[in-house]
């Protein structure tokens, strides 16, 4: 018998959660219907004018993104405490912090990726120079991961509560601003003739940020709500 | 395996919420020992297992492993011990056969699929390694939870209500697996209500009151 | 004269201290807020600018001060609780949230109000107003995250690492709060002149003082009452006077 790699720990938890969510795709498809609904709601709220819808499209797609990825956040540590599985990782003589990280690269490629991918079409609706839909795909790019990590660390603070799914939310919404801002900053400076170069590297220096600490604090995270 | 592992608890105290479950707890327990935690319900039996797994912190006391506290042991420590709780750490949507190889790999072990089956076969699961456990009974998911005391090397067993939703020969088979744990030299600490003897093995008993 | 600050960080005894305290902080800040408002509002003289209106100012700036001060206080003592397992230091984290969400949410609604007459508008995306409202959103986080776990030890040690994210996170939010504002071009009137007249600064600082005072006579207050519904149990409190009556 050979001990996993850390590599390898963290590609099997990669390749455990996907394959979970393979077997149960109706969890992946809502966050990403609910995506494309809030998006839509928008011109019929507002009106449909291309003009205004343009100078919005950044910002409405970026909150719908910020909401859309709130809706899965319950679910990223829930069922494996549920069913016990968490304690047994915990267990595990391996490190905690980087199982999370698998998890959190997991939830991403569910939640996230899904979003970048589908967001060209919605720019489409608004009427985005394609220019404008490149920065926004690429800062979604950067700036979704930040979410999903950020939110690892509201969902293992909630994890079991009464009510942790709003709760989750709430407290996870105030610390996702700045990429809220910056996100939407750069598809802006796009629209308006600037370079989105400043907007795009701080959501990379956001993401570089969170990958080092937000981990090892969702593992702490985990361990008090454990207990 | 440790040449002779040893499992040391010293003067443990452990609270739920501001109740005090236990206090002034001391035990030690060798290599080839099998001890079984006994208790009214509430009496913190649970509570102590997880205790010893580093899960509760204790109020007063210390867990030592082989001499050394097991907070400095940390990883090391549960690289050597296997719990189960009640709950199977097991996913409905998967085959028996996949649980087994995630639930070793989570633990650290890379685990072939012959291995995986061959512990699925001894478990009594033949014909049943690819089926998703949602379809199976409680006590054969109980049993694709023991299989991973088959896979992962350790030579403490933390055993919360092993016996849970196990039919009489599934029961003979635990006794017999506990029996040849003890006989190379491993220990196991478990709590039940139904009765488990180990033919040739004095159970030690440990009385929570 | 050396203090044992261990022997105080024990509920028990500090129950005690925070009761023989309490005093002292509450009346020099009642003393305080009443002879600050009434320079703010009768000597201090009128804005030339402003005219009236900036008096809120009296009230506006010092609870801004103490809701941004009090989150990094509240995040320090979680911290020293989460770290050092101090008891008392998650206590007093707890006791000074609602007194921070209460000083962002008066500093909100004096802006408010300082707002209409300024802006014509109650409610402008300025800067630090943006910013004052994600903090409130902080603080309300951290209360309701505190307030839905029932295992203390837990809730503690949980909104304890919630603070401390945060209170990282301040300085970032506030910057890009800040540059976000500057993009879109936001309202430039600046809520504090460049000269101030000496009644006015005496007049700011009095209330500050009393503000200040006034938070740790309530924090005190507050964890004198935390001290008794976590420790119920104990032989301490049942020989309490207050309690045996």
């Amino acid at each position: 018998m050979s001990r996993l790699s850390v590599f390898g720990l963290l590609g099997l938890v990669i390749r455990r959660d996907l394959l979970l969510a393979m077997r149960r795709r109706a969890d992946v498809l809502t966050t990403l219907i609910f995506f494309v609904m809030v998006v839509s709601l928008f011109p019929l709220g507002v009106g449909p004018e291309p003009d205004m819808l343009r100078k919005m499209a950044g910002g409405v797609l970026w909150v719908a993104a910020l909401l859309a990825s709130m809706l899965s956040l319950p679910r990223m540590f829930s069922a494996d405490h549920i069913d016990g599985t968490l304690e047994q990782m915990m267990l595990a003589p391996q490190s905690l912090t980087m199982m999370v990280l698998g998890k959190i690269v997991a939830h991403w490629m569910l939640s996230g990726l899904p979003l970048v991918l589908i967001a060209p079409v919605l720019g489409l609706q608004f009427d985005m120079p394609a220019d404008a839909i490149g920065v926004l795909m690429l800062a979604l790019l950067l700036g979704t991961p930040v979410l999903s990590m950020i939110g690892a660390v509201g969902a293992a603070l909630t994890l079991g509560l009464r009510g942790g799914g709003v709760l989750v939310s709430l407290l996870v919404l105030p610390l996702t601003i700045p990429v809220l801002i910056f996100g939407a900053g750069a598809v802006e400076a796009v629209s308006g003739g600037m370079d989105a170069a400043s907007n795009l590297s701080l959501l990379g220096a956001f993401l570089l940020f969170a990958l080092v600490f937000s981990p090892f604090v969702a593992a702490q995270a985990l361990r008090i709500s454990m207990e | 395996m440790q040449a002779s592992p040893k499992l040391e608890v010293i003067d443990l105290a452990c609270e739920r919420g501001d109740h005090r479950l236990f206090s002034g707890l001391s035990f030690t327990l060798s290599g080839g020992e099998l001890m079984q935690v006994q208790g009214e319900n509430g009496k913190g039996k649970t509570t102590l297992l997880r205790a010893l797994c580093g899960f509760v912190q204790p109020v007063a006391g210390a867990v030592h492993w082989c001499g050394r506290n097991v907070e400095e042991w940390d990883e090391d420590f549960h690289a050597q011990t296997c719990y189960l709780g009640h709950l199977n750490a097991i996913k409905d949507e998967l085959s028996a056969l996949e649980n087994l190889l995630l639930t070793a790999g989570l633990s650290g072990v890379q685990l072939g699929e012959k291995a995986a089956l061959d512990a699925l076969r001894r478990m009594g699961l033949r014909r049943k390694e690819h089926l998703p456990v949602r379809v199976l009974s409680q006590g054969q998911r109980r049993r694709v939870a023991l299989s991973r005391l088959l896979v992962v090397d350790a030579a403490l067993w933390i055993l919360d209500e092993p016996l849970t939703a196990l039919d009489v020969g599934a029961v003979d088979l635990m006794q017999e697996l506990i029996g040849e744990h003890l006989s190379n030299g491993g220990m196991t600490i478990f709590t039940t209500h139904q009765p488990l003897h180990v033919a040739g093995i004095e159970t030690r008993e440990l009385l929570l009151s | 004269m050396a203090i044992n600050w261990f022997k105080y960080s024990a509920p028990s005894t500090f129950y005690g201290l925070a009761g023989k305290l309490i005093p002292w902080f509450a009346w020099p800040a009642g003393l305080l807020f009443v002879a600050g408002l009434y320079i703010g509002f009768f000597v201090a003289p009128t804005d030339a600018i402003q005219s009236e209106a900036y008096r809120i100012i009296f009230i506006h700036v010092p609870a801004s001060i103490l809701s941004m001060f009090l989150y990094l206080i509240l995040a320090g003592y979680a911290a020293l609780g989460l770290i050092f397992k101090t008891r008392l230091s998650s206590m007093m984290a707890s006791a000074l949230a609602p007194t921070g969400a209460l000083f962002a949410f008066i500093s909100l609604w004096t802006g408010a109000l300082w707002g209409k007459p300024m802006w014509g508008a109650w409610w402008v995306w300025d800067a630090r107003l943006t910013s004052e409202l994600i903090l409130l959103f902080l603080y309300l986080g951290f209360i309701a995250l505190q307030a839905s776990i029932e295992d203390p030890r837990r809730a503690d040690k949980a909104s304890a690492l919630l603070a401390i994210v945060g209170s990282v996170n301040v300085p970032i939010i506030y910057y890009s709060v800040q540059w976000w504002n500057t993009l879109h071009q936001g309202a430039t009137i600046k809520m504090t002149g460049t000269s101030m007249h000496v009644a006015m600064q005496q007049g700011m600082f009095m209330v500050l003082a009393a503000c200040w005072l006034y938070a740790i006579a309530v924090a005190l207050t507050r964890v004198r009452s935390i001290i008794l519904e976590r420790e119920a149990n104990t032989q301490w409190v049942k020989e309490l006077q207050e309690v045996k009556q």
